[in-house]
């Protein structure tokens, strides 16, 4: 593999997302900001109030790194199937299958596409949180890597969904009744500790109740689970998913006849 | 040396359709060829399968010495494509798309960035590099295309029907710029509907049908083999009869046009000859059929007829 060849393509195709992240901004920005804030409105200020505390702070606080988590995942997702469906839809995906760029870096140049815009919502939903609650990172490191890993896993899984994609319709099926649904049920409102033991179990078999739970951990110092366990649930789903994006691009399925 | 080998190439795509049957094709370097052949002949999945946009069944392609099946990104490298459909992002500017495809090919940004400005000035676009494709019209797009086919200034350029629905003048003016980038030294491999289109552009031919090769010559070897040609003359003047033209198979269309067949014998000077002979005034001229159509008609009877035979 050339591997300067292969730099500058990756630098090219995230430069390009950049691009396209910033020229749609509003559909790519603003949503999940108006969302979010309503989160922290309804549930966090309203509802919130009501509730008290969980795992010994305030609610707003408690799920503000969930709802920082949610708009990660989501966001870094939507963008890859997006760009990489978008591209398939308008065949100018051919523009990269007939360079000589490879399907790694393919891969890296969407996956880091996704990652600029999870991190980008991540930061300006921090920004919004902290007009409802006081938030302190008491580990930045375990705090970054834990946005960053889950963000690479959502865009990897997002890369995966648009290449069995066929028509616009494939691409929010996932999004409506897998991602959403384990997003709500990983820990982003309440801690598993409320649950009964069975349903904590349950709980623990979805990843994004590990990734939520680290990122919290790292802002607030608190979590259901061990941190170990989730780093290595990440770095697991990292190198599975990305391995089966690979072996999807170099089969050429759903890209090439 | 050789720009383009393939070997006993296969495809047979999922539904079952056979589309190249065990194709071999060479390629020399610095060529202008022409692979002809109708709709649904295997042309386009050919290209598709030396661009890496179709797996092949089996067989082998190899671009300039490096086999797609071991040397891909080499291989690829030395391609530049400008596809049958337009395949443009079209809400992104005519500059991205070509400085971007300069990315992917690994040229830094600076020189991407140069050669873009290059190809979109000598494809009469530059001044539109703000716009987004969409804007284009089809003449432009197309030519877009070609500037993005261009950019890392491949060894062999392929062009799948670059010509289609695009006016006469835009065509000349296509025709004139491949010559030149041919002349410098690309090797150029073009997919057409139109024989005049190769016959004007390439040296080499081979024409395809069913996924076979039928016929793979030099231009002028293919061409001798259009041994009659039919034309509709149209006439200044109205004719009740017939004219007797010793020579020509000739018949009337309808008062003010007649229809000569010319065969090889006979050259166009000769026809003119005798209908001034005869005071028959002609105010234009045009092939009946196609020649691509009615050169390929020929060469299917002659297949047909030795497959009989045999």
């Amino acid at each position: 593999m050339n591997l300067a060849l292969n730099a500058v393509a990756i630098r090219t195709l995230v430069h390009k997302e950049l691009v396209r992240i910033l020229r749609i901004w509003v559909q790519t920005i603003v949503p999940p900001a108006i969302t979010m804030t309503l989160y922290f409105i309804i549930f966090g200020n309203l509802i919130g109030r009501r509730i008290g505390t969980m795992d010994g702070f305030d609610y707003m606080q408690f799920i503000a790194p969930g709802l920082i988590m949610m708009s990660v995942i989501t966001n870094s997702y939507g963008n890859v199937v997006s760009s990489f469906f978008g591209a398939k839809f308008g065949r100018h995906i051919e523009e990269m299958l007939v360079s000589p760029m490879s399907n790694s870096a393919i891969i890296i140049g969407h996956v880091a596409g996704g990652l600029i815009r999870g991190l980008m919502v991540g930061a300006l939903v921090t920004v919004i949180a902290l007009f409802f609650t006081k938030l302190s990172v008491a580990n930045p490191l375990i705090t970054l890597s834990m946005v960053i890993l889950s963000s690479i896993v959502f865009s990897l899984m997002g890369f995966i969904n648009a290449i069995f994609a066929k028509k616009f319709d494939d691409i929010s099926l996932i999004p409506t009744f897998v991602l959403t649904p384990l997003t709500y049920l990983g820990g982003v409102f309440y801690s598993i500790s409320l649950l009964p033991e069975f349903w904590q179990g349950v709980s623990k078999a979805n990843p994004i109740l590990y990734m939520v739970n680290a990122f919290r951990y790292g802002i607030l110092g608190t979590s259901d689970i061990s941190i170990a366990y989730a780093y290595g649930i990440v770095l697991f789903f990292v190198v599975t998913l990305f391995s089966a994006c690979l072996y999807l691009l170099n089969r050429g399925v759903g890209i090439r006849e | 040396m050789t720009a383009l080998t393939i070997a006993n190439l296969r495809k047979t795509y999922a539904n079952g359709n056979e589309a190249l049957k065990g194709i071999d094709l060479n390629v020399e370097a610095g060529e202008f060829y022409a692979l002809l052949g109708p709709n649904g002949a295997g042309k386009t999945t050919a290209i598709g399968i030396m661009s890496s946009l179709v797996n092949k069944t089996s067989g082998n392609v190899s671009v300039f010495g490096n086999s797609i099946d071991t040397d891909l990104e080499a291989a690829k490298a030395c391609i530049g494509l400008v596809p049958q459909e337009v395949n443009l992002n079209l809400w992104e500017t005519v500059g991205n798309i070509v400085v971007t495809q300069a990315g992917y090919y690994g040229l830094p940004r600076r020189r991407a960035s140069e050669q873009a400005e290059k190809y979109l000035k000598r494809l009469r676009l530059w001044d539109r590099r703000k716009d987004i494709a969409r804007s284009l019209s089809g003449g432009m797009k197309r030519r877009l295309m070609i500037a993005r086919a261009l950019v890392h200034e491949p060894r062999l350029l392929i062009l799948d029907e670059p010509t289609a629905g695009v006016d006469i003048e835009i065509r000349r003016s296509m025709w004139q710029f491949l010559r030149e980038i041919n002349e410098a030294g690309t090797t150029i491999i073009l997919t057409t509907h139109y024989l005049e289109e190769a016959e004007s552009l390439c040296r080499r031919v081979a024409i395809i049908d069913e996924g076979r090769i039928i016929e793979d010559a030099a231009m002028t070897d293919v061409l001798r083999k259009l041994s009659q040609e039919t034309f509709v003359l149209s006439l200044g003047t109205p004719l009740a009869s017939p004219p007797s033209l010793p020579g020509f198979d000739s018949s009337l269309r309808n008062e003010l046009e007649l229809e000569v067949a010319l065969g090889r014998e006979h050259s166009l000077n000769d026809l003119f000859d005798a209908l001034d002979e005869r005071r028959i005034s002609v105010v234009s001229m045009r092939n009946k059929t196609n020649r691509l159509e009615e050169l390929f008609m020929r060469l299917v009877e002659n297949k047909q007829s030795v497959e009989g035979l045999s």
